[in-house]
């Protein structure tokens, strides 16, 4: 009995630990560059096949993988939000119009970056094995990488709130989240941080695909799915709100994991539930201001 | 629109255009059977599917994701009933059933607001979809069911008498005081409550009405697949195409919608059995390029392109 409490609840915080840096990512463009970025899953696919290449081509280790794709996938994010953000910013007149509009750009984003994947790279799954040899964690057995994953994840998740508490620029990005205009005119360059935050967002997004290709098989569509859960996340965290994200992600990481034990097929169907039910009686989250 | 406005000779025009176009589309399956029929009822579908979506969320601003909830709900109402009751009642509750829905869901969550409600109707759509699955799985036994299938023809008039319905509801809308109210609250909500409007109401009586069109579509179409799940029901992109039709034909004129849904679906018609990557991609520049260039969609840049040219006409005389 304690070793299947023991199954479920770390099943769930292995799981909870990729939610919980998808759900950060999306956080962080919405609560800061106020992009509500369908493509999210678009950028987890593409550092999944960027470590899956690196692995399968040249032998380069995942984690080491890891920090190659980062500068990469922020390089894109940054560019993206540099170009076309910027202009519909611009051309926006008031913030409602333009969440919905650069909203619906994403929808343009997720076809575009997932029908090139699938041109370059197909539709099958791929995979690669690293450390997968069985750890035993007081009787209940699990995969390394996966381990490997809930550690980084806490890592980074951790590094970047320590950058968001401590340094200048973690200071100005959470002055723009607050207020951009008035952040602005205290002297924030503040189309150059919600560029940033849009990059930081991506490159979460890459780190979560690198690890994720790790412990599961890749697909050029797998990009929605992931999308759809850190939704959920960010929406039980308190929509903007990074910390609740990161909760967030754990606990919808330990609903999953349970639910999957009682009845796995319901899954899916309790987590539109338990969205659903948030939006209506606590659309702010469970630390949601 | 009352009388005064159809007396002027550019409306008598208009009125008589709109009326042999009716008459060809009527009598279209009499020249031939075939593809133009069917080519035509899928076209007919996205358009009822995207006008439906523009009476809602064009003069209020808010994003509905939920069109294939709607959609999927005429298509299982058709799925179960459909054997045992004449097609046209069937149609009929297939509409009533997504008004019903509709009417729930609206009074619930249009206190939402902006990306919450976008979301909401999204999470509603996959939660609907992801309910039908388990229950097909674990109570009936099986996956998915057959649907009693009808000819093209009667798909086609069914559709096309659909469309007629939509747009005169349309137009009467737009009209209205309720188009007005709509419009006012896409505006400023706050104002529109202060000045008298039922804000609720309105707004879930229309969502309700828009919904039982995209309902009774979904009920008709369903005949044309013969075999239906609640993945074919509930297919996502039956909720981003209306919105990326709308958006590409533009929304300020209630025909621009229609010319987007007739240019895609040809597309789509075009590529996806054959390059179903091209046309997604293609789709997504599409609406990038639109959401970026053409905030009126492509009857703005037409009316926009035009109103220079007759400007240069009047400068060079």
């Amino acid at each position: 009995m304690i070793v299947e409490i023991l199954d479920v609840v770390i099943a769930g915080l292995l799981l909870g630990g990729i939610y919980a840096l998808i759900a950060v990512g999306l956080s962080l463009q919405y609560g800061v560059a106020r992009v509500f970025n369908i493509s999210h899953g678009e950028f987890i696919m593409l550092g999944a096949f960027a470590t899956w290449i690196l692995y399968t081509t040249a032998g380069i280790n995942p984690l080491i993988s890891l920090v190659m794709c980062g500068p990469f996938v922020f390089l894109i994010g940054f560019f993206l939000h540099k170009t076309l953000f910027r202009s519909l910013l611009n051309s926006s007149p008031n913030m409602n119009i333009f969440e919905s509009k650069s909203m619906l750009a994403c929808f343009g984003l997720l076809f575009i970056i997932q029908n090139i994947a699938i041109l370059i790279w197909g539709a099958d799954h791929k995979g690669y094995s690293y450390l997968n040899v069985g750890v035993n964690l007081g009787g209940a057995v699990f995969a390394a990488n996966r381990l490997v994953t809930l550690l980084y994840a806490v890592a980074i998740g951790t590094a970047f709130y320590l950058f968001l508490a401590f340094t200048r620029l973690g200071k100005a990005i959470r002055a723009a989240a607050q207020d951009p205009r008035t952040a602005g005119l205290m002297g924030v360059d503040i189309n150059q941080v919600l560029a940033l935050c849009f990059g930081f967002g991506a490159v979460m997004a890459g780190f979560a695909g690198a690890l994720i290709s790790m412990c599961y098989p890749i697909q050029t569509t797998m990009g929605l799915e992931y999308t759809v859960i850190a939704i959920i996340v960010v929406t039980l965290g308190g929509l903007g709100s990074i910390v609740g994200s990161f909760l967030g992600g754990f606990l919808l990481g330990l609903i999953g994991s349970i639910v999957s034990y009682i009845e796995p097929s319901l899954y899916m169907v309790v987590f539109y539930f338990i969205f659903s039910l948030l939006l209506l009686v606590r659309p702010k989250g469970i630390l949601g201001k | 629109m009352d009388i005064a406005t159809l007396k002027t000779p550019k409306n008598l025009i208009t009125g008589a255009i709109l009326l042999v176009i009716l008459v060809l589309l009527a009598t279209l399956p009499l020249y031939g059977p075939g593809y133009p029929v069917i080519l035509l009822s899928s076209i007919l579908m996205y358009v009822i599917l995207t006008v439906g979506w523009v009476i809602f969320s064009a003069p209020t601003g808010y994003i509905s994701l939920a069109p294939a909830a709607f959609f999927g709900f005429g298509i299982y109402t058709s799925a179960i009933i459909g054997k045992a009751i004449p097609f046209a009642v069937v149609v009929a509750i297939g509409g009533a059933a997504s008004f019903c829905l509709a009417l729930i869901v609206g009074a619930l969550t249009l206190r939402l607001r902006g990306i919450y409600f976008a979301v909401f109707t999204f999470g509603l759509l996959m939660l609907i979809a992801n309910s039908f699955n388990y229950y097909e799985i674990h109570f009936t036994g099986t996956r998915g069911r057959f649907v009693m299938v009808k000819g093209y023809d009667t798909i086609y008039f069914f559709m096309l008498g659909i469309f007629v319905l939509l747009m005169i509801t349309a137009t009467l809308i737009k009209h209205s005081k309720y188009g007005l109210a709509l419009m006012s609250i896409g505006q400023e909500e706050e104002a529109a409550e202060h000045t008298g409007v039922n804000v609720v109401m309105v707004k879930v009586i229309i969502f309700a009405v828009s919904a039982f069109f995209m309902g009774a579509a979904g009920s008709v179409m369903a005949t044309k697949w013969t075999y239906i799940d609640s993945g074919i029901a509930f297919y996502m992109l039956y909720s981003f195409m209306p919105v990326l039709m709308a958006i590409f034909g533009g929304m300020g004129q209630l025909y621009g919608p229609v010319i987007g849904a007739a240019i895609f679906t040809y597309l789509e018609e075009l590529l996806i059995t054959r390059f179903p990557e091209v046309y997604m991609l293609i789709f997504g520049i599409i609406l990038v390029i639109s959401i970026l260039y053409l905030p009126d969609g492509l009857v703005g840049l037409i009316q926009e392109s035009w109103k220079r040219f007759s400007v240069r006409k009047h400068a060079d005389t």
